[in-house]
């Protein structure tokens, strides 16, 4: 069994909902992405999106756009990111380790290398963000031949046949976009997300995440109701942007507790 | 003949394609069916037909520039007078034809990039016209070298938003477009302005803009009973190239030659030349020619012309490169000043910059002709946009 299924298998076994949490590697720094992935575990994270950066970052909101940018500023491509996974892996790190980005990076770094060389340095999976069913065959072939899995994103706006589509690819689990936008905090979220969750769950036996403008604890107990994990990016982003450097790690561990529920909230 | 092209997937050989986030899949499959079935039935092309007669003033007129040819001394130099259809370039076909299409698909709200503010200008004059709302997304940098075409934009109705993000350019715009489309999709259609992009949009603005192409061969077979030698366009995403070249594509004797921006220089790494000097790469939906680094990061274009500042360029051109129907050529922000300077004195003729790439390149390609051939340039657009930039550029050059 991979890591993945064999998170969600616990997951299931505990009753929990689980938390995908994911940041940019390279922000603030390459040495805070080696800190702040473990805080984040250690505030309850069950599975670890590391963002590879990119410069035209299409389906980001402010906040992820920012921090590809600052991470391109450090130098950071997708064979710093591979090294990143690698030194978390060597620093003890168990729980997937999953990339997610755009296509570019990788087709200049070469779609077979960068998933010989992922699941080298230990890596589960990939989440490429506009790359849809129709595009994704040599990656998902690739991703295949080196036991990757290539976790597939659904929408609102999804008709039935592509959910059918992409449940006759997909791997892993299957990654519910909560809102037609860009990624992002929002307030509230949206109404119809549980009938769009549950015309995805028709579908397939995968697991089901879902992300997109997640933030709040309420927002993670709601996500709880209807799928296995919630996916909190930007939240966590601006989490870093807000804090005095010399406490981030610390800040980041505690909303991850906060979040999950592990711990109140003290604001 | 490339009319069976791009195939049912959208590609063009091995360019194009669809590479979006899956919110929008749905929005283009409806767009590509809402697009045939209007291409199908006969009120949408009667409709559209009529409205680039009486609205945009088609057909545009073919022109002999006498002494600019004389002035040379080689080849006949036709010119295909884009600059005199309404708005002041070819961006007007396209954007009537998708106004109308958004209008079918009962889309009441329009977001579109512009580099320029050629095509900004287009999209903001359709949507007043039809009654829809614009919202264009213009980078920071082009809105300082382009404040004519924004007030325009504004006089006409439209929400000029300003894009902060990336090189502040064109690119960035498209980034911000796409961005407002993924979130307003029930809404909101994407009136893109060039053959960029996820399919079905480079064959729609190519059949869109094959207007161009179609007018001028039918005018140069009566005005010379033939073909020209070569046909003659700049290049940034490419649509006012496709659209001249596409419907001659059967006609093996006519050369194409693409003219990119060479900005700088291309060895000084400040250009657009993506055809030239690029690779193949996916941004903004396709697969297609791209400046970018080692790492697949996307570099910034320059170019004086604010049209051709963009990194990509159309698959279809990929494709015509790849297979060698058409050569792709680059030329300097120094030699368009001078394209842009022949034509003024010579014709009368204010270019846009984006056209005077293209007129320096037809000009140094006809000297070397004999008087018996003949090239036809797409003049895509009117300089009077650019008038602030060139005199800020010659003045730079005679100080």
């Amino acid at each position: 069994m991979s890591r993945i299924d064999d998170t969600f298998a616990r997951l299931r076994a505990e009753r929990r909902t689980g938390l995908v949490a994911f940041l940019t590697v390279g922000h603030p720094s390459v040495e805070d992405t080696l800190r702040l992935v473990p805080a984040l575990i250690e505030g309850g994270a069950d599975i670890v999106e590391l963002g590879v950066p990119f410069s035209d970052p299409l389906a980001e909101g402010p906040s992820i756009q920012r921090s590809s940018h600052q991470a391109l500023l450090q130098g950071v491509t997708p064979g710093v990111c591979l090294e990143v996974a690698g030194k978390l892996r060597a620093q003890g790190v168990t729980v997937p380790l999953i990339f997610m980005g755009y296509y570019n990076p990788l087709l200049a770094y070469g779609l077979e290398d960068f998933c010989h060389d992922a699941a080298q340095v230990g890596a589960d999976g990939l989440i490429v963000v506009d790359l849809p069913p129709e595009e994704s065959h040599p990656l998902r072939d690739a991703c295949h031949r080196n036991g990757l899995d290539l976790i597939y994103l659904l929408a609102p706006t999804s008709t039935d046949e592509r959910i059918e589509l992409v449940a006759g690819l997909a791997s892993g689990f299957v990654y519910c976009v909560s809102v037609t936008g860009v990624t992002g905090a929002r307030e509230e979220l949206p109404k119809a997300l549980s009938s769009f969750v549950n015309r995805v769950r028709a579908h397939t036996a995968l697991p089901i995440a879902v992300g997109f403008g997640i933030s709040k604890p309420k927002h993670f107990r709601a996500v709880g109701r209807i799928a296995e994990a919630a996916v909190i990016g930007s939240a966590i982003v601006d989490e870093i942007d807000r804090s005095d450097p010399s406490q981030t790690v610390g800040k980041v561990k505690r909303y991850a507790e906060v979040v999950t529920g592990r711990r109140r909230a003290a604001r | 003949m490339t009319d069976t092209l791009p195939d049912a997937r959208g590609r063009f050989g091995a360019f194009g394609g669809q590479y979006v986030p899956e919110v929008l899949m749905p929005a283009l499959a409806q767009l590509e069916d809402a697009y045939r079935e209007a291409r199908a039935g006969g009120m949408f092309q009667i409709t559209l037909d009529a409205l680039l007669r009486d609205y945009a003033g088609r057909p545009t007129p073919l022109y002999l520039a006498s002494r600019l040819t004389e002035h040379l001394g080689g080849a006949r130099i036709y010119l295909k007078r884009e600059d005199l259809a309404h708005t002041g370039a070819h961006k007007i076909n396209n954007a009537l034809g998708q106004g109308l299409l958004a209008k079918r698909m009962g889309k009441p709200r329009v977001v579109a990039e512009t580099g320029a503010g050629q095509h900004g200008v287009a999209a903001a004059t359709v949507c007043a016209m039809l009654g829809l709302e614009c919202v264009v997304y213009m980078g920071q940098e082009d809105i300082r070298r382009q404040a004519l075409n924004v007030f325009r934009m504004r006089l006409l109705g439209a929400e000029v938003r300003p894009v902060d993000s990336g090189s502040r350019t064109l690119k960035d715009a498209i980034n911000e477009a796409i961005r407002d489309w993924v979130t307003n999709v029930e809404s909101t259609h994407y009136l893109l302005g060039s053959v960029v992009g996820p399919h079905p949009y480079p064959m729609m603005v190519r059949d869109f803009q094959s207007v161009i192409g179609a007018e001028a061969r039918q005018q140069l077979l009566e005005a010379e009973g033939r073909l020209p030698d070569y046909a003659v366009a700049c290049v940034g995403g490419g649509s006012n190239a496709i659209g001249l070249f596409h419907p001659l594509y059967a006609d093996d004797s006519v050369r194409f030659i693409g003219v990119e921006a060479a900005g700088k220089g291309l060895s000084s790494g400040h250009h657009a030349a993506s055809l030239a000097a690029g690779r193949p790469g996916v941004l903004h939906g396709a697969m297609s020619y791209l400046l970018q680094d080692d790492a697949g990061q996307v570099s910034e274009a320059h170019s004086i012309s604010a049209g051709l500042d963009y990194p990509g360029v159309g698959p279809e051109h990929a494709f015509y490169k790849e297979s060698g129907r058409a050569q792709y050529v680059a030329v300097t922000d120094e030699q368009a000043l001078q394209g842009f300077t022949l034509l003024c004195e010579t014709e009368g003729i204010i270019p846009a910059l984006e056209s005077a790439h293209a007129i320096y390149h037809a000009a140094e390609l006809a000297k070397r002709l004999s008087q018996d051939a003949i090239v036809l340039v797409c003049l895509s657009g009117r300089g009077d946009k650019d008038i602030d930039i060139v005199a800020d550029a010659l003045g730079e050059r005679s100080s």
